[in-house]
């Protein structure tokens, strides 16, 4: 059809246009400047107006990031920013919203609102900042901490089990998850298009650097002499390549993925598994790298492990209403009062 | 000083309120009011014949006031105490305030029944018996000793004993329609319903529409039910067993167009209400509990009037949707029970330092913690007031009848939405399950709701501040997408106006007594309390809130017809209070505050007002009694 319609045209925004005036009070070095960074850098690539953007965060060093957005925006409390997201969006189907959260704020004590959000599929994109500590509160454990983690409220080394991100999102039925890190811009941009792009909940985990209170957890991912050999990049379509060189891919021994040498002649890229971000199984065997399991080492992917086409909540909400709409027409207000059945009495 | 007013009794002729017995030419009883208790197993269908006799009852023009009464558990084990299921419902050709302290007409299905409830039957009362639910396993599991059956022996000789074979008639009446014997069984309820139509003269004719439309999809379970019913009404007819009719006037109710509702219904339709006058989408997040369900489940009901419904996953969840729904501009509400109250009050917090309209229903039952869910209490009074962390302000009203939850939650929105501050509506199980007849408004007698969002920048250099108050020191509500008007908003302390984050010392007492004058302000925007009942210069107020009204009510009516001079206010507002309630206190020597909890609204009262007031507190998961009532404003009258 070439029909001309009358959308307003959109202003030309810039990263400036997000940047308000207030100072950012992050420490010096902390990985969630560049995460600010590439949040307004892609934002005037959204197509959307600047009023459209809603921030909405929960507590913690990550949950500070909608003061650094010049959109609407609400800092709330501590691990209910999934749940005050949920009724904004089921409300305000028309809303661009973005929540930002750590380890703890969704993990820990926001943990129930996070794995109803996934399963319900809102059109929302969730950025979840790890650092696998509690920064705000001054250095005490996470629930992605590593078992062994000294912290001022494990002086003898954590003992939990930590959560995986991954397989806690696949087991409460995301449908879009993804890993990047905060030392990496090019790829977070990249993820964070793709996140925006998804209709559904998107569920990201950035690796993030704590410089004060867990320096350092993950350099070997981004560092150099580490990176090649300890991270796994996912590319669509493609093998699963990784190292110096590309020189060692993953393929698939039964269900088991074991490393190969792409050089000593044995294994070839045909070989190797090849990415499908639509299935279900790969992504849980993806996701299950991170666990160290069976003393195969392998390295951590980052990408998109997961992402389906599946109807949004608010879209079944707004469809439901307008089926009952349909079928029973608007009721009058003075016949809800009245009810069915009413008496006089003259 | 107070000067008795001795002329008092005089002008007033007391009108005799008490039950008028008139035996008529035929055999019938005309008597002015009546209080029936249908008693059963919860499986027995208990509730829906009592809610029919009710509806039939209301629609024939009588006043009435309900009480059902129901076990915590789903199916308790049949047969058993622990499982009885009650509804009283009291009826008249006078004005109803409460479901009687005592019934006339015990229903008793089973041994189990007849036993848990035996004892608030009235001396001389009549005493109805499925003498199926009287079998040895029956009695046994009632728990009667071995070898006792009190059909058979002397114990039941004060009170006039029809014993029926409700369940072999029913099923003798309705063997020709093919239903299973299972089915047949259910359909006693409905035999027993037609007894009680033709001892009180009343048509079935409502009843009948009623099984027609429910089962309108399987026409015969319609025609069985409505068999049961005219056997029913045949055996009263033909048998004679029954020495008693009774014949129970219309009430002289103003004139006007009724419905019956209950108070969880009346909430509900309060809040389509307001949306509808407010032009504001309806957004409710709420997470069952009992008694607050009945408000979700109706509302899910209203799809096609807009109205958003949200099952969160929890009662945080629920109002934390709720407050994302208020940003979003949805007239807000969340409804829960006790437990969950406490649960929700860190996010009330956040609420309130947003500055977001949101109403917050809590249906008051029986706690601490699970304490009694099906039964009622009054004791989340002071968990309102002050039940929260920080200094957090919230206008709190409270129905008192379970029509009058209509207007109160009507009140809340338009608070709400006007004032820019989250309202906690105090209502209780026993309005909540509780219904009355209702002259119901048309939409256009309900009050108009201001609500409006701004637009434009509202300072001088062209910034918006969207802590910047009116003269109500009401801020502007502003919905995200509108252009130009961007601005974050959260948790922390904010600074006056800006409403960036503020730690600065002085800021913070400002804006503590910011929001605190913004809820004293509503005292402007809510009317002065009356007098209800008795007048401003009495030997003693009853001051009330909540469900006690039609209790103390009727004591306080009775008492006066008596030839006492003694006064009823009831609040609706409890935070903040009518302006003139203070001076209006001081006038009376002796203030009686009944309570269902252990004196909550006394505790403010005395705090505020600095008056000697007296509590009269029951906490037993049920309501007062009149006599209850009557009893202690005696006693202190005696006294002096």
């Amino acid at each position: 059809m070439n029909e001309t319609t009358n959308l307003p045209v959109l202003e030309k925004l810039t990263y400036k246009d997000f940047a308000p005036d207030q100072d950012v009070k992050w420490c010096p070095g902390c990985g969630d400047y560049s995460i600010l960074k590439q949040v307004q850098g892609i934002f005037p690539e959204l197509g959307k107006r600047k009023e459209e953007f809603v921030f909405i965060s929960g507590i913690g060093c990550s949950s500070r990031f909608p003061y650094y957005m010049d959109t609407y925006g609400m800092h709330s409390i501590h691990g209910r920013a999934t749940a005050i997201a949920a009724g904004l969006k089921a409300s305000r189907p028309d809303l661009d919203i973005w929540i930002v959260t750590g380890d703890g704020d969704a993990m820990s004590i926001g943990g129930n609102h996070l794995i109803h959000t996934l399963r319900k599929n809102f059109n929302l994109n969730i950025l979840m900042f790890n650092n696998e500590i509690y920064g705000l509160t001054k250095g005490q454990y996470s629930p992605t901490s590593h078992v062994g983690l000294v912290t001022k409220s494990t002086p003898f080394g954590s003992i939990d089990e930590p959560f995986n991100p991954a397989e806690l999102a696949l087991g409460a039925k995301s449908t879009f998850f993804a890993r990047s890190l905060d030392r990496d811009p090019k790829h977070m941009k990249e993820i964070l298009l793709e996140a925006h792009d998804h209709k559904g909940t998107s569920f990201v985990e950035i690796y993030q650097n704590c410089p004060v209170f867990n320096d350092g957890t993950f350099f070997i991912y981004s560092e150099k002499g580490t990176k090649k050999e300890e991270s796994l990049y996912l590319e669509e379509g493609k093998p699963l390549i990784f190292g110096e060189n590309n020189s060692k891919g993953i393929k698939f021994d039964g269900f088991k993925p074991v490393v190969v040498d792409l050089t000593d002649g044995k294994n070839s890229v045909n070989d190797l598994w090849i990415h499908d971000k639509r299935d279900r199984i790969k992504a849980t065997i993806l996701a299950s790298f991170a666990n160290g399991n069976n003393g195969t080492h392998l390295p951590r992917p980052f990408g998109i492990f997961y992402s389906i086409d599946k109807p949004t909540y608010e879209e079944t909400m707004l469809h439901q209403i307008e089926e009952v709409t349909n079928k029973k027409g608007k009721p009058k207000l003075d016949d809800i009062l009245s009810g069915d059945k009413t008496w006089v009495i003259a | 000083m107070i000067q008795k007013n001795v002329n008092f009794i005089d002008i007033n002729k007391p009108k005799k309120l008490h039950n008028k017995t008139l035996k008529t030419e035929d055999g019938v009883i005309e008597k002015e009011s009546v209080v029936v208790r249908f008693s059963g197993d919860s499986g027995d269908g208990m509730q829906l014949t009592g809610t029919q006799f009710t509806d039939t009852t209301a629609f024939l023009g009588k006043d009435i006031s309900t009480f059902p009464e129901f076990p915590a558990e789903i199916r308790a084990p049949a047969g058993t105490i622990a499982g009885v299921s009650g509804f009283q419902v009291h009826f008249g050709s006078k004005e109803i305030y409460t479901a009687g302290d005592e019934y006339d007409v015990l229903v008793a299905m089973n041994a189990a029944a007849l036993k848990s409830d035996i004892g608030n039957l009235k001396k001389g009362g009549i005493i109805i018996t499925n003498t199926a639910g009287f079998d040895s396993k029956n009695l046994r599991l009632a728990e009667y000793p071995e070898g006792v059956n009190p059909l058979e022996d002397d114990s039941l000789s004060e009170y006039e004993v029809y014993k029926v074979n409700i369940t072999s008639l029913t099923k003798e009446a309705l063997k020709e329609t093919g239903l299973s014997n299972k089915e047949l069984e259910r359909s006693k309820n409905m035999f027993v319903l037609g007894m009680l139509y033709w001892i009180f003269d009343q048509s079935p004719d409502y009843t009948i529409n009623f099984i027609n439309e429910k089962f309108s999809k399987s026409p015969e379970l319609a025609k069985a039910n409505i068999l049961a019913i005219k056997s029913g009404i045949n055996f009263g007819e033909t048998t004679e067993i029954f020495n008693t009719r009774f014949k129970i006037n219309a009430s002289p109710q103003p004139p006007g167009t009724y419905r019956s509702i209950t108070g969880n219904n009346a909430i509900a339709i309060a809040l389509i209400s307001a949306s509808e006058i407010s032009g504001l989408p309806l957004f409710l997040g709420s997470y069952p509990i009992t008694p607050a369900s009945d408000i979700l489940h109706e509302l899910s009901k209203y799809k096609h009037s807009g109205v958003r419904t949200f099952q969160a996953e929890d009662e945080i969840a629920a109002i934390c949707s709720a407050i994302g729904a208020s940003y979003g501009g949805s007239l807000s509400v969340t409804t829960t029970s006790g437990p969950g109250m406490s649960l929700k009050t860190e996010a009330l917090g956040l609420a309130t330092i947003l500055e977001l309209p949101l109403v917050v229903i809590n249906i008051q039952r029986g706690g601490p913690s699970t304490g009694l869910p099906t039964k009622t209490e009054q004791s989340d009074l002071l968990q309102a007031m002050y039940g929260r962390h920080g200094e957090c302000p919230l206008p709190i009203l409270a129905p008192c009848s379970p029509s009058d939850c209509f207007e109160t939650v009507y009140e809340a929105c338009k608070l709400t939405v006007e004032h820019m501050t989250p309202v906690i509506v105090l209502s209780d199980g026993y309005i909540a399950n509780g219904s009355e007849p209702w002259k119901f408004p048309t939409a256009k007698d309900l009050p108009k709701i201001k609500s409006e969002f701004t637009d434009k920048p509202n300072s001088n250099d062209g910034t918006f501040l969207p802590y910047k108050r009116d003269e109500n020191f009401v801020r502007p509500r502003v919905k995200p997408g509108t252009k130009g008007l961007e601005h974050r908003i959260g948790g922390l302390e904010k600074a006056n106006e800006t409403g960036d984050i503020s730690y600065e010392p002085h800021n913070h007492e400002l804006m503590v007594n910011l929001r605190q004058a913004k809820v004293d302000k509503i005292a402007d925007s809510i009317p002065e309390i009356k007098i209800d009942t008795g007048s401003e210069d009495s030997d003693l107020l009853v001051l009330g809130w909540g469900s006690t009204y039609g209790s103390i009510k009727t004591a306080v009516l009775e008492l006066i017809n008596e030839g006492y001079n003694i006064s009823h206010i009831h609040l609706r507002h409890m935070n903040p209070f009518p302006k003139n309630l203070g001076m209006l206190l001081m006038k009376f020597k002796n203030i009686l505050i009944p309570e269902i909890n252990n004196g909550q609204l006394i505790k403010i009262i005395r705090d505020k007002y600095l008056v000697p007031a007296i509590g009269l507190n029951k906490i037993q998961g049920l309501p007062f009694t009149t006599s209850e009532i009557k009893n202690k404003i005696l006693e202190i009258l005696n006294k002096k």
